[in-house]
This record gives C-alpha cells, structure tokens and sequence, in this order.
C-alpha cells in the first residue's frame, strides 16, 4: 500500500475493486465500513460479483471480467473531458499525460459500455464522484493483478490516482491488499528471480558487487526465473530440483494436472513445511518446520509496517525453525550459515538493504515501522510519494484495453472467476485443521446466476460438473445473485475439488502472473 | 480571566483537549473512573451508570463517559454520593440475571443451597463461565456489595450454542449493549442489536434468530467486548483460568492485514487468541484470526524429517535427511549447473527466513532461480 490503513479513515472516497474485501481482508474491510456509515466517506466498488462491500457502496459497478483497464479508461476520459483532474499536481510532478489523454479520447462512456457492460451514466457518476474528492483511496486485490493483463490493470490504476492528485496525500493512494501475512516481507527480503533485498536489482553491477562481498561469493548477474516459468521447464527436465518452503503449489498452482506432471519430472524434490501437503507428498525429502506460534521473527504488512511475531509454543516433536533448516543445508554444502537467531539476520538484512537499514528488534518491540526507514533514528514512511514520486516525476502509461486470454465460445461458454471464501484460508493447509471453520465452510461450490441453473436444469445445492479446456471437478451449486449470468464463481481452497484443475496458465507477460480470474469452462448438472 | 481548558479533577488541576469528555481527561492523566459500558472507538450510551461522577453545580450524578469537561469543571469520582450511587448499579446488575459467583450473596440461604439453587436455575453443572474473568464481578469486589439487596431477576433463556465458536447465555447479559456496538459501529457487521422491550428487552440477532443463521461473520468482536458471561468462547469454556495464561503478543498468521495478537498461552498450547488493543487492528480480529489457531498443535504437524524411498515416505533423522539433501543438491549443481535448481521460498515464513532462503539459492545454489507464491 501506498498509505497507511489508518488513513482509511481519512477518504472522502473509496473506490475498491478486484476486492471481496470482507472474506479476504475483514478487519481492514471495517475500516472502509466505519468511514462509509460513520465518517461521510462514499464508497464505489466496481466487482463483477455481489460481494458484501456493494452493501455499503453509493455506486456499484458491474463490469464483465477481463474488461478492467477499459473502464479505469472511461474514467479518465471522463475526467479530462470535464476537467475534474489536478492540472497542478500532474503539471508539476508527472509525466506523460499527454499520451494518455489522446489514448483515452476513443474510451467514450458509451464505448467503454459496449466493452464492461457498465452503464454509461454509472461510469460518468462514478468517475464524478471519485474525481470530486480531495482524498480519495483506491483499494485492490488479486481480481486487479491476476490477468494476462495484471500489469496493465495496476498502471491504469495508478494512472486515475495521479490524474486526481490522490497519491502521496492522507486518505489517498494506490493501495493493494496483500492476501498473505507475509507476501510483502518475502518480496522486500528478495524472494523474487531479479532482485535482492529492498528490490536492489541482480543485474546491477555495483549492487551485484555489494552483496557478493556481503556474502563472500560470485554472484549470477542473470534474472532467475519465476514459479510459473520453473515449472514447464522442469517438465521440459531443464530444471531438475526444486526447494519448495511453506507453499502449496499442488492447489495454488493454475491447471494442476500440468503442474503434478511438472513437479513428477524432477530429479529431486525437497518440502519444507508444517504439514504434509499436497505437494509435500510428492517430495524426495520433507523437513518439518515450525509455525508462526513457535518462532521468532518479524512479518512486513500489507501497508509496509515490519512487525515482530514471537515464540509462543515450543514446535512439536523435531520441527525446526525454517532459517536453522535452511542454514543447516547451506553449511552441509560447504558454506558456513552460524546465526545465532533471527535478530542476528535482521542486522544483517539492515546492513544490505537501505529499506530496512533503521528497522531492528529494540525499535519495533512495541510497534512496527513502515519501511522505507533508512536509518536508526528514522520513525519510517508511513506514506509513499508524499511532495515528491520516489522515482522523481510520476510516469503515465497509455494503456489499450486488450481481452482476456481465454474468452468463452460455442464448446465452453462460460466465464469462470475464482477466489477465496472468509472462512477458508489459501490451500487449506491451516484453516482446515479448524473444526469450526470447516463446519461454516466445509466443501467447494460454484456459484451459478439463477437463469444459467435454470437453463441448465440444476437447483440449488445440486452436484454440478465443470470443466475447462484443461480438467473437470464437480462441486454443489449455489445458485443466487453473486454472479452475474454468463459467469460462475469457484472458490479455490479445496484440493478435492480443486478450482486449479480448471483454470488457465497464460499469464503476464511482465509480472508471469496468471490468469486466475478468467477463463472459459462449460457446465453440467452431475449424473 | 481568561478561561482555561482545566478541570479540577479530585481536588487537582487537571488539563483537559478540547471535546474531550470527564472520562478521557481522566484517563489521559491516570485517573481510574471505572467503566462497563463504555466501548473505545464507538459512541458513549451513558447506559450502565458506572462511570457517575459528581460535578458541582449539576443537579444530578453526571456519566462520565458522555460528558465533556468544560473550563472550571470541578468534578469527584469518588465522593461518598459517587460511591453509594455505584454500589446500586452494581446491585442492581447482580440481581438483574444469573451472576452465580461468590459475590452475589446467599440470599439468606446456606451457601451450598444458592449454589445448587443457581446451577439448577443454569442448568448447567458448572459455575458461571467467566468467574474471575467478569467485570461485573471485579466491580462488586471493588466497591464490596453482594446481590442480596434486590430480588433477582428469574427470567431464564436457553443457552444458545448451536454454532461452532460463541455459546449466547442471556440470563448472564446486562444489557450493557457494547456486544451490539462491536458488531454495529466497531466491524460494523450490523448482525446483533437491542430487540424487544421491557422485561424480555434483549439482544438479538436479526428477528431473534441463532447466530448460525443470522448475518453473523463470527468476528468475535462482541465476545471480546462482553463484559460477563453472556457471550464466551465456546472452545475456552471452563478450560483454563486466566491467570494461568502467558500472554504472547504476536502478528496474525493470515491474511496481510498484519493484526496484533495476544496468544494465550498454558501448558505449551494455545487455548485462546485475542485482538491486541494496538494498530492495525485495535483490538478487532477476523473469524480465521481469532478462532483459527487448531493447526498450531494439531495431531497432523510434521514431526520428523520424512525420506522418499520405493515411493513410500519414512522417518528419518536430521541428519541423515540434512546430509541428503546437502549431496543431492550438490550433486545436481556439479553435473547441470545452478540454473538447473529453483527454491521457492513463502509468503509465510518471516523476514528472516526469507532472507536466508533467497541468500542460500543466490550464495549457496548460485542461481537467481528464486521466487514465491505472491502471484499464486
């Protein structure tokens, strides 16, 4: 997030979108819900389906999926054509418009209509109304990034929030919700193929340099390879071990039949984690690691804030902390890892990455600290951009609407979205454990519009069968008005019925994220 | 003379920020004014009269809690008038449901024969759920009052508990309302609110409906709110007393919000996850958050490092399963090359593990074949 969560509470507007804010990020949804009912805020949300969060929405916008950087478009060919945006703001500190304003002309809220099937007075409205702010939030999730399109849809974003002058003030910003504790922290500790710690790139000589003396060893000055590009290649027996940490990508992973076959053709397979996955079962070793409870260290928030996570239970049997596994093998090979614990490695990180050079255990015992924090005596950056872009100017990027990879046709003429349910949690691994929560949500269902169930002859709880071009599963009907007709909504939770086997693996060509959100499978009331 | 933003508070020239009420001035300089039904972050409702202070010049006992302090106030929390007026309240709460703890007196009866008298009336073989844990009762200690003074409220209700997490007892409630104020102003869920009127006047969910088929997210804002036995965890019923927990503040496993947690800890297990009262979440937490921490000690947890051999997996030590791994990798390495090799590290894990996780595939493997699920 550009901006705190707290400054939630100070937005007049909110837009959300490609958020079912409520199941996924509830305490943060309250925030949204106490400045909309008790602080005068207005809250828009632009979601294909029904989620909670239109409950509270001045304006909900129901686009068709795959159809996002044609309506974000239409805003700001609204905008400008009114001159509702902050001529100063991006006079003085961006770059670019131009280019967007003469790409944006053909946008026409009746264009845009024929595309998203948004109403053209909605978009206008909407686009009014978040323009009209003084501060307004833009808060997204995986409905926005995981698109062949991802990057695309974050740029259009970004580009409507610098338009309106929203971004580096209180209440506004640019703000994805980060679906996992620590997703941020294992981004920002360089757990990705191009960059070091505090996104330092590893084709930059000179930082190359740095960390090769930090660690005492050449260094690959080539960008690794992502998870989505890993897997064909072990398929295709180019990559011949994988070390998998805590990740259960035998249900997360897109078409999952694809992805047993890519995991089989490796020569070695290494599992670490809390419990023997679907993929731990597939592995040549697995080591037991400890949980949250049992260890010490710290998690980086969505919003940046590092914050410590603390022993509370010793780990069962002879599961060891991830990092003493880790650096046990490390040594096992020749190279010495002796930390004598976690704020041992903190210090070491605060050495190598100016982003969390002031960050260390003494200083966030109580509370955490927004990084960037580059010295000791910093209080951390609660607010990106503020005065000033990062980068300098903020950069516009024209943007052209493009469909989604996989659209539906005569053989499979649905649309299929996936997500995540309150009660449920990722794969499972933990929340299934919970008597409780398996008893709100025990199994996998498809949500399915009322005129698709009645054509289709399937009511209400009926087993349903859906397939995709790479697989099939069946699962209950849930039929109401989530979706919209012509979509059907899987959670992808649950590995017995897994939403994975369906889905498409075209991803983004610059972030190599998949398609999760689109893809086309047809469906059939189960024998 | 010019007026200043001071009150005197007990005798003592005490400052106050304007709109700031009798209450937060109070508190802000260590002050104690003791509450019930006062909810941090939502309205004050002036509903349960505990926090009455004397204020000269007003006719009445004023709530602290909804009024503001005004230049020249001069205001006592515990004058002998303050102090019977809360001695009532408190016996007047005590009689007003089924508070069975030692506090509420015998009624005249032997001690055993109330007890008895109480469970049965319960049904329930067990003393009130939340003893030594009540507000209610920590203030009758306080101010040493018993509930024989009043004759006690016999309205009986079912106890509800047929959901997974919160078990409703409304012969325990007080009709405080900050469980209704968690759900509506806090979460704002809107699921429980104040139904019917007189006598049966209650707290309910939609029409009166159990939880399990109300809007109810189960939250558990509302259990963390309750100051009695009315609304308990039913997973932490009768298990343990607190104070025989280590508390353990901690960042919530799931989602990226980051919540503040209190583990409570005995015995090496977790019996109960609470909101810390700190930023982002104040206090508040999710379903999964608050009631999903099974897994940590669940009979399924690996245990032992596990070797794949004839397809089938085995128990194996550290070592043995350590040195394997430490030689295959660097096998693979000599004969095809780092960039044959990937290590996936998580979402999960801490900072630090990430760290050495990126650090062992860069250093150790010598690939840049390093990633994680944030895509996924």
């Amino acid at each position: 997030m550009t901006n705190p969560i707290e400054d939630i509470h100070a937005s007049e507007v909110i837009l959300i979108t490609g958020s079912n804010t409520t199941e996924n990020h509830p305490v943060l949804s309250a925030y949204v819900k106490r400045a909309v009912e008790f602080k005068g805020a207005k809250l828009i949300v632009v979601d294909p389906r029904k989620i909670t969060m239109t409950k509270h929405a001045a304006l909900w916008l129901r686009p068709k999926l795959g159809t996002d950087v044609a309506w974000i478009n239409g805003f700001l060919h609204v905008i400008l054509k009114e001159k509702l945006h902050a001529e100063k703001y991006c006079a003085e500190r961006t770059v670019g418009l131009e280019e967007v304003a003469e790409l944006v002309k053909k946008y026409t809220p009746e264009y845009v209509e024929e595309i998203s099937g948004i109403p053209a007075a909605d978009l206008v409205a909407a686009a009014r109304m978040y323009a009209s702010a003084p501060a307004a939030s833009i808060l997204y999730c995986m409905g926005i990034t995981q698109h062949a399109c991802g990057t695309d849809n974050v740029k259009s974003l970004a580009n409507l929030a610098m338009l309106c002058g929203n971004l580096g003030v209180r209440g506004g910003g640019v703000n994805p919700l980060r679906g996992q504790n620590n997703v941020q922290g294992a981004c920002d500790m360089g757990g990705l193929p191009n960059v070091y710690t505090g996104y330092q790139p590893v084709s930059k000589e000179d930082v190359r340099k740095k960390f090769e003396e930090a660690w005492g060893r050449p260094l690959s000055p080539n960008n690794g390879l992502t998870v989505t590009q890993m897997f064909p290649l072990a398929h295709e027996k180019k990559i011949k071990a994988l070390y998998i940490v805590g990740e259960n990508p035998m249900v997360s992973d897109p078409d999952l039949t694809h992805a047993k076959h890519c995991l089989e053709a490796l020569d070695f397979l290494v599992v670490q984690d809390i419990f023997l996955t679907e993929t731990a079962k597939l592995a040549d070793v697995v080591l037991p690691s400890a949980c949250f409870a049992e260890k010490d260290g710290t998690f980086s928030n969505t919003e940046r804030k590092v914050q410590r996570v603390r022993k509370a239970v010793t780990p069962p049997g002879e599961a060891k902390d991830d990092w003493w596994i880790l650096a046990q093998v490390a040594t096992r090979m020749g190279y010495a890892m002796d930390y004598a614990g976690p704020e041992q490695i903190m210090e070491e990180i605060g050495r190598v990455t100016p982003s969390y050079c002031g960050i260390n255990f003494s200083r966030i015992e109580r509370e955490g600290i927004h990084w960037p924090c580059p010295n000791t005596d910093h209080p951390g950056t609660p607010c990106l951009h503020v005065d000033k872009f990062t980068c300098g100017l903020g950069v516009f990027h024209a943007i052209e609407w493009t469909p989604p990879a996989e659209t539906p046709d005569a053989e499979y003429p649905l649309y299929l979205t996936t997500g995540r349910v309150l009660y449920q949690y990722h794969t499972g691994t933990m929340t299934m454990k919970s008597e409780g929560l398996n008893e709100k949500a025990p199994e996998c269902f498809v949500e399915v519009a009322q005129a698709d169930a009645e054509r289709l002859g399937v009511a209400d709880g009926e087993k349903v069968r859906v397939a995709s071009r790479r697989g099939e599963i069946t699962a209950r009907a849930k039929v109401g008005g989530m979706v919209e007709a012509g979509t059907v909504f899987l959670p992808f939770h649950f590995a017995e019925a897994a939403a994975n086997t369906l889905t498409n693996t075209a991803l983004d060509p610059v972030s190599k994220i998949p398609e999760f959100k689109v893809c086309a499978v047809r469906m059939e009331k189960a024998a | 003379m010019e007026k200043k933003n001071i009150i005197l508070l007990n005798g003592k020239e005490t400052a106050f920020e304007p709109g700031e009420t009798i209450l937060d001035a109070a508190r802000r300089n260590h002050v104690d004014i003791p509450t019930l039904c006062h909810l941090k972050g939502a309205a004050s409702t002036g509903a349960c009269r505990v926090c009455v202070v004397e204020v000269e010049g007003a006719g009445t006992l004023l709530a602290a809690c909804s009024t503001f302090a005004a230049p020249g106030m001069v205001v006592r929390t515990e004058s002998p008038k303050v102090v019977q007026s809360r001695k009532a309240t408190i016996e007047l709460l005590l009689a007003s449901g089924n508070h069975n703890c030692a506090v509420r007196g015998g009624d005249g009866v032997d001690w055993t024969a109330f007890q008895l008298g109480v469970q049965a009336m319960d049904k329930t073989e067990a003393l009130c759920p939340v003893w030594g844990d009540c507000r209610l009762q920590e203030l009758a200690y306080k101010y040493q009052v018993n509930g024989e003074r009043y004759p006690k409220n016999d309205t009986c209700y079912p106890v509800e508990e047929v959901n997974p997490f919160i078990v409703r007892d409304f012969s325990r409630c007080i009709l405080c309302g900050r469980c209704a104020q968690a759900c509506n102003q806090i979460q704002v869920n809107n699921a429980i609110s104040f139904g019917s009127r007189g006598a049966e006047h209650k707290i309910i969910a939609d029409g009166d409906f159990p939880l399990a088929t109300a809007e109810c997210v189960f939250c558990g804002e509302c259990v963390q709110a309750c100051p009695v036995g009315a609304l308990t965890e039913k997973k932490v019923r009768y298990r343990h007393r607190p104070w025989e927990v280590k508390k353990v503040r901690t960042t919530c496993s799931y989602c990226g919000v980051g919540c503040q947690l209190e583990l409570h800890v005995k015995d090496n297990t977790i019996v109960k996850v609470q909101g810390a009262d700190i930023a982002p979440n104040h206090g508040s937490l999710c379903v999964k958050g608050r009631f999903g921490y099974d897994f940590v000690g669940h009979p399924d947890r690996l245990t032992k490092p596990l070797i794949k051999e004839n397809g089938k997996h085995r128990e194996a030590g550290w070592d043995e399963a350590l040195d394997l791994v430490a030689k295959k990798l660097s096998e693979i390495k000599a004969a095809h090359g780092p960039d044959s090799m990937g290590v996936l590290t998580s979402a999960r894990i801490t900072n630090e593990e990430n760290y050495v996780a990126q650090k062992f595939a860069r250093a150790v493997l010598g690939t840049n074949n390093v990633d994680h699920c944030a895509r996924l």
